[in-house]
């Protein structure tokens, strides 16, 4: 098991920074207390995911400021209790209702999903006309399935062929279509993807067990503006003649990202690696 | 500015890691942080141009080492204290000690329904005809500016051709700092893969960005 939102490749890097480096380093520097400030509070954090001892070293090798700057980024070492005196200040102040957060989690717990973007890319499987329609206002032939909203107001469908895969990115942040996909996984959010996805595009669809054909043109979208990318997957062979809502069924999430492929017919029946979502 | 959410072309992270059957949250807190940040966000205190740029100026040491949600929570605490909601000192001790701004919209739970379906649109419209056409070739500006920006580092000063004249949104560069929203032309320019990673680029490879005008010279 993974912890929450935190890859392996990340912590490694994490391990590579070396606290004592660090403090020869800004004492090196002539920096003024505010950026100071700043980089103090960067390394504060690596203390505390790293290893608390270290922490207590450096606290009685330096002097107070120091220790007020531990204190003052210790606070995101335990998230739990961190968002929970958040809540707990707002709610104080009538600034937020606990029961609209409640809400908020259960629409895209239960609601808002890539069961969505799956209706969008069966329902284009099957009606050329709507296949057309979400080409020239994507924005609206979704809405016209009950599909709108948040991270969705500015919707583009982008058509893989045999002879292009698209495969979708932001890495500026972590733009994802909320409305037909729900809220992106880790990974989408992550440097590792945000970073090579647009440099190194079948490494990652490697890592993802995707091989495409050499020849196979690959066209990234780097969501760096309000505009929100859904892929359609090919249709797989062997899936004609089924209905809709059949076809939902082998649209994958990873698949309308582009980090997949739509499953094939076959495969549905004995839940294939990678349909989970 | 060239700050770490600019990840692009950067390397040493390592593989993806894609995780089967995974959970919408990994902790009951990455749920209230979702919650509260939303919640937050309909104060209408900060546009959502304000609030990337918040996160993108968390140091970045923490930024890469932080979860997605905690992101959010840093940056969360820095607009709660900027614009007079709650301060850091509260929070540490988990009490409201002062009396906030009156925000000009409270979420309660009854209008999350409606809130979330509406979203946010941030299309507007400008009175100038779109500057490029589509097919017309352009160059992306070499700009490393302070401030917030939607032109990543790896498509500065590189050549691209118009796809798609995507319509009039809201100017980041300039909403992100209270400058007014400044509506431009967006535009798809897509690059061939060469021509933004040089002769080592996967063959075959195009990307593709939207770029506000400013964003764009003719060639």
């Amino acid at each position: 098991m993974r912890q929450y939102g935190v890859t392996s490749p990340i912590k490694i890097k994490r391990d590579s920074i070396n606290c004592t480096n660090w403090y020869l380093f800004k004492n090196l520097l002539m920096i003024d207390s505010a950026e100071k400030r700043r980089l103090e509070n960067s390394q504060v954090t690596m203390h505390i995911i790293d290893d608390h001892h270290h922490e207590h070293e450096h606290e009685h090798e330096h002097e107070h400021e120091h220790e007020h700057e531990h204190h003052h980024d210790n606070r995101y070492s335990d998230m739990e209790a961190r968002v929970r005196a958040l809540e707990t200040v707002l709610t104080e102040k009538g600034l937020i209702d606990p029961a609209a957060i409640d809400a908020i989690v259960e629409t895209y717990e239960t609601k808002v999903g890539p069961r969505n973007g799956a209706q969008v890319v069966a329902r284009a499987w099957v009606d050329a006309e709507f296949a057309d329609w979400l080409k020239r206002d994507a924005t609206a032939a979704i809405a016209s399935l009950g599909f709108t909203g948040r991270q969705g107001e500015h919707m583009r469908a982008v058509f893989n062929t045999p002879d292009t895969h698209n495969l979708v990115v932001c890495t500026l942040c972590s733009c994802y279509p909320w409305s037909v996909l729900g809220l992106p996984p880790v990974w989408y959010k992550a440097p590792a993807y945000r970073s090579r996805a647009v440099m190194d595009p079948r490494g990652v669809l490697a890592e993802f067990d995707v091989v495409l054909p050499e020849a196979t043109k690959i066209r990234i979208w780097d969501s760096t503006a309000e505009l929100r990318y859904l892929v359609i997957p090919m249709q797989p062979v062997g899936s004609e003649g089924m209905d809709v809502e059949q076809l939902a069924d082998l649209v994958t999430r990873d698949s309308m990202i582009g980090t997949g492929l739509a499953l094939s017919p076959q495969a549905t029946s004995c839940a294939p690696e990678g349909s989970s979502q | 500015m060239n700050g770490p959410h600019d990840l692009g072309g950067q390397m040493g992270f390592g593989p993806v890691a894609p995780e089967m059957d995974e959970p919408y949250f990994h902790a009951e807190w990455e749920k209230r942080a979702l919650g509260i940040t939303l919640s937050c966000g309909a104060f209408g205190a900060w546009s959502i141009d304000e609030s990337r740029h918040t996160r993108e100026c968390i140091p970045p040491a923490a930024y890469l080492s932080a979860s997605y949600y905690e992101i959010w929570i840093r940056a969360l605490e820095a607009l709660l204290e900027r614009h007079g909601f709650a301060s850091p000192t509260e929070i540490d001790e988990g009490r409201a000690r002062v009396e906030p701004v009156k925000p000009k919209r409270i979420l309660t739970a009854d209008k999350v329904d409606a809130v979330l379906a509406k979203g946010g649109p941030c299309d507007r419209p400008v009175e100038t005809p779109p500057f490029f056409v589509v097919g017309q070739k352009v160059r992306t500006i070499n700009e490393h500016p302070l401030h917030h920006t939607r032109l990543p580092r790896y498509a500065r000063d590189k050549i691209g051709v118009v796809e798609a004249v995507q319509g009039s949104f809201v100017f980041p560069d300039y909403n992100a700092h209270g400058r007014g929203e400044n509506p431009q032309w967006v535009y798809t320019v897509v690059f061939e893969g060469r021509d933004i990673w040089g002769r080592g680029s996967a063959p075959g490879l195009q990307v593709s960005i939207d770029a506000w005008e400013s964003y764009l010279e003719p060639v």
